[in-house]
């Protein structure tokens, strides 16, 4: 599997998901770095967690414009899977490839602490080996938002990719650390191949991180 | 010209910030505070030969990056 990891100025889980890819999928993930213009040929186009451009003007908005962006943008289009995590997800979201916005989490806090998640939909090449997971987040912005017709749009095809919930799976307000709607912790675009979530699978990957649950998204991306 | 650009969340968004910083006027006395909207302000010099030019550059730099029309809306004002 040809892997790809992409390096903004900021990024900062850049490495951590590089460890991951290749613990878990075996692959040796080649790092482009945001000036590069092209990516040829990918099997995953991971978009990683940080603080990509000091989160000027809104986070992942600067990156969003960065010339590599425009060849993720066409290897998305054309069905190659994209993963933004944390800071990923937001650039994927500036970027037009996923729907909604990422606003200031409820308490106005930086949250930093292990939440759990449970995925929405199992049948996408990022979910099918997902189960009710345990992983740390660790973000400012990471409050999803988007208006009454487009969650409906969201729910009708499928796209809620996690949602936050408590130790039996229950999704209710006790377990939305940040006020995401309807607890809203990850959403695909409308086929599926992309997919951006706020909590950090590379952070809970081998048992040394005190929890291997994130696993199962590079898991499933090898069946 | 000079462009004057204010984006602020829409309406239907709840704006934490804003609801803090109006608790906090009302600890100061002012109890007349009914509401608080936080927002950005952003002035930016631009060549342009004419006013409508300059605010529909303006426009279109809103909806490309100033803005997240998602959560945002916006107001353009150009002086000369």
């Amino acid at each position: 599997m040809k892997t790809h990891v992409i390096v903004f100025p900021g990024s900062n889980c850049d490495r951590d998901v590089a460890v991951a890819i290749q613990n878990i999928i075996g692959s040796s993930p080649e790092m482009v770095w945001h000036k590069d213009t092209t990516i040829n040929q990918s099997d995953l186009i991971v978009v990683p967690g940080g603080f990509s451009y000091g989160d000027y003007l809104r986070c992942g908005a600067m990156a969003s414009t960065s010339p590599i962006m425009k060849s993720v943008i066409e290897n998305a289009n054309k069905g190659v899977p994209v993963m933004g995590i944390c800071n990923g997800f937001q650039i994927l979201i500036e970027s037009g490839l996923l729907q909604g916005a990422l606003m200031r989490n409820s308490s106005l806090s930086f949250i930093c602490r292990d939440i759990i998640i449970k995925p929405a939909n199992t049948k996408t090449i990022f979910t099918n080996k997902s189960t009710i997971s345990k992983m740390p987040i660790a973000h400012n912005e990471g409050n999803y938002f988007a208006n009454s017709n487009q969650i409906k749009e969201i729910e009708d095809n499928d796209q809620i990719a996690f949602q936050y919930c408590d130790e039996n799976g229950d999704i209710n307000a006790y377990s939305n650390p940040n006020g995401s709607i309807n607890n809203i912790a990850g959403v695909f675009n409308k086929s599926k191949n992309v997919l951006g979530m706020m909590p950090h699978p590379e952070r809970a990957a081998e048992s040394i991180h005190g929890c291997d649950d994130g696993r199962n998204i590079f898991e499933s991306l090898l069946s | 010209m000079l462009a004057k650009i204010h984006i602020t969340l829409k309406k239907d968004v709840l704006d934490p910030q804003g609801s803090v910083i109006a608790n906090s006027l009302k600890s100061l006395g002012f109890d007349n505070v009914n509401d608080v909207r936080q927002g950005k302000f952003i002035e930016l010099e631009i060549n342009s030969n004419s006013k409508e030019e300059a605010e529909k550059q303006c426009n279109d730099m809103c909806e490309k990056l100033l803005a997240n029309l998602v959560i945002e809306d916006y107001s353009v004002e150009i002086e000369n």
